[in-house]
């Protein structure tokens, strides 16, 4: 055996060897190269390898240039419909609570059911800003301004019926410990208050979590308005011309200032004097962790305390342990599907947005979907398993003739078995395609799902409250509950709502978190450029480098490389 | 600058026309290059100094030399609130339940403390959430009507894609001539005097 002198063995073998090509991301009929299963290759946040400035104008020009005549069509109708809950509330209390289909045994039906669909919708912008925040999922920058922005007017949409289900309004505020003539207070061992601490909670802390994140970025919309201003293109007021007729002559106000002094003063007064300073920039990222850290026991607890309403009372079908976690599992289930039923389209109506929203992103809310649509399910077959094992005799007949048997196939079966097996079908069923990775990778699929889920929370809801009380203990009691044109109205009213806010906030409000977004593309990374080599002063723990996009990429390919020597 | 560490002041600078200097803006290509200029003037001594960036660098507290006591007043006004909504929330509770309008529900005892959890763990949230935002603002020195960077043309850019290390004149290490040097040395692509206006 000839020694082998291994110094000129590597050095022969270094001889040889060239760069290796760029590795091909695999193509993908559907995607957008974001769907790469390479767990190697970190797929890009936003698309198109853009600059700060890129993401800077990209979301700029949603409110600083036209959006288009969707918009118009949409908020229109948002602030018609809005109109009409207006018109119907008021309707509502001058004339009673009569006006709706509720009666002696039904006395909770489209009011709370309103109120906990919409309640519950509010649940998954807290949970992308807070749960994900804490682990230090990338990919929430590019989601969680809009779902922030949609829980806030969810959870506005679901404060209406609550305060207005009171029948005599005037005295909602009795709801609140406040001092008064009559020298009583609320009962704090009731989960109704409990519950009116929750959500005013709850809405609270998401207002000021989404205002708190959105600082640094109305700045940003302050200082592009000041900076034209400077330059002596600030835009004027007029109106757009109409998008099928671009040569319409349209009126241009003559005023002494243009619509850029007012973007500057209302950005300029809501971002409070931001100056992107380092030091402020270190408290306010410790502030933002700390209020995530908070708000995530808070969006837990308050489906938590929306299902003690229902849980510490002694109606059968109510009376559930499993209530809580059942609940908050919907809440975040509903909560997303929202999301995706808001976010899919405008990937087409809004320019850029599919940049900015990848197809990794749908397919990630997908799985959520399928694995909270999954826990829903498994608590519907608990509690009816409870129901059952449990002996009570009075939960089972709930659960046996009030939901599932049909009543069109066995005598004193359930009239509302058709709610049941909607929401079933709609809640258990639809979000199985989801197992199918062509289907959560197709928008129009995914669209189509989360129009289905969102029908099955409403009815998860109707289902839990009307199906429980219409036919309690004795027979003499049983009654039916339909809805009035005044109840479908009002829900479809507060719809509106919905929509209307959520179009003025795609106008008038960072749609994407642009300071967020910049901090996770590839170039923020002070090491960018110097693959992996610490230079300077600064040798101390970069280890936490791992969770950047970009720099894990380029890590990543350098680890294979010299796996590939070796 | 922390409303509770005031730093010591150098003397005043005035320009040829008389105006007071606030100090020098310096412009920095990207974030590495960010953290080495921070890094230089950490090391040169300066106390009444900042860097500008689009979006939190990270590790910038370290080059800045920040890290650690800047936040220790935030967490005690956080942990404050947090104390102050827990107690309003016990006592209120307490209060009302069992002294001013004791009213026996489901024939429990008026102090039972179990069913004040949910509220007092929402209003220890809520109180939490404001003292944190509040408190972050607060010791920011925020809201601020006006600030002397605001003046110059470039800085609107650090709002964008731009990175600055701005210096104060009150700095006690302030020096027209060795601080310039001290950025351009650091790699400052480009360096403004900012007036106080």
């Amino acid at each position: 055996m000839s020694a082998i002198n291994p110094d000129k063995l590597t050095a022969d073998r270094l001889a040889g060897l060239a760069p290796r090509a760029e590795r091909e991301r695999p193509k993908d009929p559907l995607g957008d190269g974001t769907l790469v299963e390479d767990p190697a290759l970190d797929p890009p946040l936003v698309l198109g390898n853009p600059s700060f400035g890129d993401i800077t104008n990209m979301v700029a020009s949603y409110a600083e240039k036209p959006i288009g005549l969707w918009w118009l069509i949409v908020f229109l109708t948002g602030a018609n419909l809005f109109g009409l809950l207006q018109v119907m509330l008021i309707y509502l209390i001058t004339t009673g609570v009569g006006v709706w289909g509720l009666n002696n045994q039904v006395d909770w039906a489209w009011d709370i059911t309103n109120f906990v669909f919409w309640i519950g919708i509010g649940h998954a912008g807290t949970l992308i800003s807070a749960i994900l925040c804490l682990f230090k999922q990338n990919w929430r920058t590019a989601v969680n301004r809009a779902a922030e922005a949609m829980t806030i007017f969810a959870v506005i949409c679901a404060g209406i019926f609550p305060g207005v289900h009171v029948g005599r309004v005037w005295f909602a505020w009795f709801l609140f410990p406040i001092p008064n003539y009559n020298y009583i207070w609320p009962n704090f061992r009731s989960p109704l208050l409990w519950d009116v601490f929750a959500v005013s909670t709850y809405a609270t802390v998401s207002a000021l979590f989404w205002y708190m994140g959105m600082i640094p970025d109305l700045a940003t919309f302050r200082d592009r308005a000041v900076k034209r201003i400077r330059e002596g293109v600030a835009n004027p007021f007029k109106l757009e011309p109409p998008l099928w007729f671009p040569a319409a002559p349209m009126p241009s106000l003559k005023l002494p200032f243009t619509a850029d002094h007012v973007r500057a003063f209302i950005y300029g007064f809501l971002s409070l004097g931001w100056r992107f300073s380092g030091r402020h920039w270190y408290r306010y990222e410790k502030a933002y962790l700390i209020l995530a850290g908070i708000s995530t026991p808070l969006v837990l607890s308050v489906h938590s305390i929306v299902s003690f309403d229902f849980a510490t009372s002694q109606v059968p079908g109510w009376h559930t342990t499993i209530f809580p976690p059942y609940f908050v599992a919907g809440a975040v289930f509903g909560g997303f599907a929202m999301v995706l039923f808001l976010l899919i389209p405008l990937r087409i109506l809004m320019r850029d947005f599919s940049r900015l929203v990848t197809l990794r992103h749908l397919e990630l809310m997908a799985k959520i979907i399928l694995v909270t649509g999954t826990m829903v399910g498994f608590a519907y077959s608990m509690e009816f398993f409870i129901a059952w094992y449990g002996g009570n005799k009075f939960e089972l007949d709930v659960f046996a003739n009030n939901r599932v048997k049909p009543d069109i196939f066995f005598k004193d079966g359930a009239p509302y078995w058709w709610a049941y097996w909607s929401m079933i079908f709609c809640n258990v069923v639809t979000p199985q395609v989801f197992w199918f990775k062509k289907m959560r990778q197709n928008p129009a699929v995914i669209w189509v799902v989360a129009l289905f889920v969102t029908i099955g929370m409403w009815f998860e809801r109707f289902v839990i409250i009307v199906t429980s009380i219409h036919r309690a203990w004795l027979p003499g009691e049983w009654h039916m509950f339909f809805p009035t044109p005044v109840d479908i109205l009002t829900f479809v009213g507060s719809c509106g709502l919905f929509l209307m806010l959520f179009m003025l906030f795609l106008k008038f409000i960072p749609v994407f978190a642009m300071a967020e977004l910049k901090a996770v593309l590839p170039q923020a990374s002070p090491h960018y450029g110097h693959s992996g080599g610490h230079g300077g002063g600064h040798g101390d723990d970069h280890g936490g480098d791992s969770h950047d996009a970009g720099q894990s990429t380029v890590i990543a390919s350098a680890d294979a490389d010299e796996k590939e020597l070796g | 600058m922390s409303i509770f560490s005031p730093q010591p002041r150098g003397p005043i600078y005035q320009t040829e026309a008389g105006k007071t200097v606030f100090g020098v803006l310096a412009k920095f290509a990207n974030p590495g290059a960010l953290v080495h200029g921070a890094e230089a003037v950490r090391d040169a001594g300066y106390k009444r100094w900042d860097t500008h960036s689009p979006f939190p660098v990270h590790d910038m507290e370290e080059s800045m030399g920040i890290k650690g006591w800047l936040l220790t007043p935030l967490m005690y006004i956080i942990g404050g609130g947090a104390l102050t909504g827990f107690l309003v929330a016990g006592a209120m509770q307490y209060w009302i339940t069992h002294v001013d309008y004791e009213m026996v529900v489901q024939g429990k005892p008026t102090d039972a403390w179990e069913s004040f959890v949910p509220v007092s763990f929402e209003l220890t949230v809520l109180f939490t959430a404001f003292s944190t935002l509040i408190g972050m603002l607060a010791l920011n020195g925020l809201p601020r009507h006006h600030h002397p960077l605001f003046t110059s043309d470039a800085f609107l850019k650090a709002s964008d894609d731009e990175f600055f290390v701005s210096i104060e004149a009150s700095d006690p290490a302030f020096d027209p001539e060795k601080t310039r040097s001290l950025l351009a040395d650091a790699g400052a692509l480009s360096i403004e005097l900012v007036e106080e206006d």
